[in-house]
């Protein structure tokens, strides 16, 4: 962990940037943001014969843009770290290299998964896309975002001597 | 020309959803959202960044959305098809699900971006969230009949 601590893109721009990511897919190519859906198109495309409704759809049909769209991010990650200067902050921690790190993560994306798929979205399509339509299940779901995430540092600092970085 | 059906999805629509991930990837990157300390700091109230990223992106978001109902009428974008405005309606899932994903959220530091972005900048551990995200989607599909919905 030598990777200093160091500002990030301030908020001012970051979020806006963001956010005009919205208004700039409708209008350039009809979708909107939203990353999460990408997880049911892997599941259908790994498990074609998983017999599962919800994974019996045409998920080439449906899903290339979102696929393109996620591949995106990938390369977006990989063209700031090693043509941009990197993102100047460490990307984990050394908890996470152990065998009980790892199992932390799995378990916390098993969350994630199912817990975006339950709710419909993530943070960008429900807190960014939805609310910028002015969705009020999109707010809801926000806020409960945030209610999980803080309910779970609270009780990996109090019970399990969690650390802030 | 008044006679030609629209294609749908032209083909530059492909290079351009890959083109509008990397820059979408660039800046969470960037803003550092994607890191551990970041959202350890967040979700400890013990900074304001990650708040202050969503906040503006909604609050821009919301502004510029309005804008554009406003003046294109039509509701269609460049390409002339409809802008896909997905619904997601008011059901159990709203709650439960954005709950679960919160906990998950805390303990991976990764909102599904953040995992491409992180495998991405070759954070090798993002394969253990990305991995459990999959097999959580797959169980949810499995026991989405017995959820209320």
């Amino acid at each position: 962990m030598d990777v200093p601590i160091t500002d990030p893109l301030p908020w001012y721009i970051a979020g806006p940037l963001l956010g005009l990511f919205v208004p700039l897919m409708l209008l350039l190519t009809g979708k909107e943001p939203g990353v999460s859906s990408s997880f049911r198109h892997a599941c259908a495309a790994l498990l074609p014969k998983s017999g599962l409704d919800y994974f019996k759809y045409d998920w080439l049909k449906t899903g290339l843009w979102q696929i393109l769209f996620v591949v995106g991010i990938l390369l977006g990650g990989t063209l700031v770290q090693f043509a941009l200067g990197g993102a100047g902050v460490p990307l984990f921690l050394p908890e996470n290299l152990t065998a009980a790190g790892l199992a932390v993560l799995f378990g916390g994306g098993i969350l994630v998964g199912f817990g975006t798929r339950y709710a419909d979205g993530c943070t960008s399509g429900h807190t960014i896309s939805g609310i910028s339509n002015l969705s009020l299940p999109s707010v809801v779901a926000s806020i409960c975002f945030i209610l999980g995430g803080t309910a779970a540092s609270f009780v990996h600092r109090f019970a399990f001597g969690g650390t802030i970085p | 020309m008044s006679d030609v059906k629209k294609p749908s999805n032209p083909w530059w629509k492909f290079p351009l959803w890959l083109l509008l991930g990397v820059g979408f990837g660039a800046v969470l990157t960037s803003a550092q959202v994607i890191s551990v300390v970041r959202v350890r700091r967040m979700f400890a109230f013990e900074e304001p960044h990650m708040f202050l990223v969503i906040g503006a992106a909604v609050a821009t978001g919301v502004i510029s959305m309005l804008l554009v109902k406003a003046l294109r009428k039509s509701k269609t974008d460049l390409s002339g098809e409809a802008m896909e405005f997905k619904d997601r309606p008011m059901q159990p899932g709203i709650i439960v699900g954005g709950l679960l994903f919160g906990v998950g959220w805390y303990f991976t530091a990764a909102c599904p971006g953040p995992i491409y972005a992180l495998i991405g900048t070759g954070t090798w551990t993002a394969f253990a969230i990305l991995g459990g995200a999959l097999v959580g989607t797959f169980l949810f599909g499995a026991v989405k009949k017995y959820l209320p919905a």
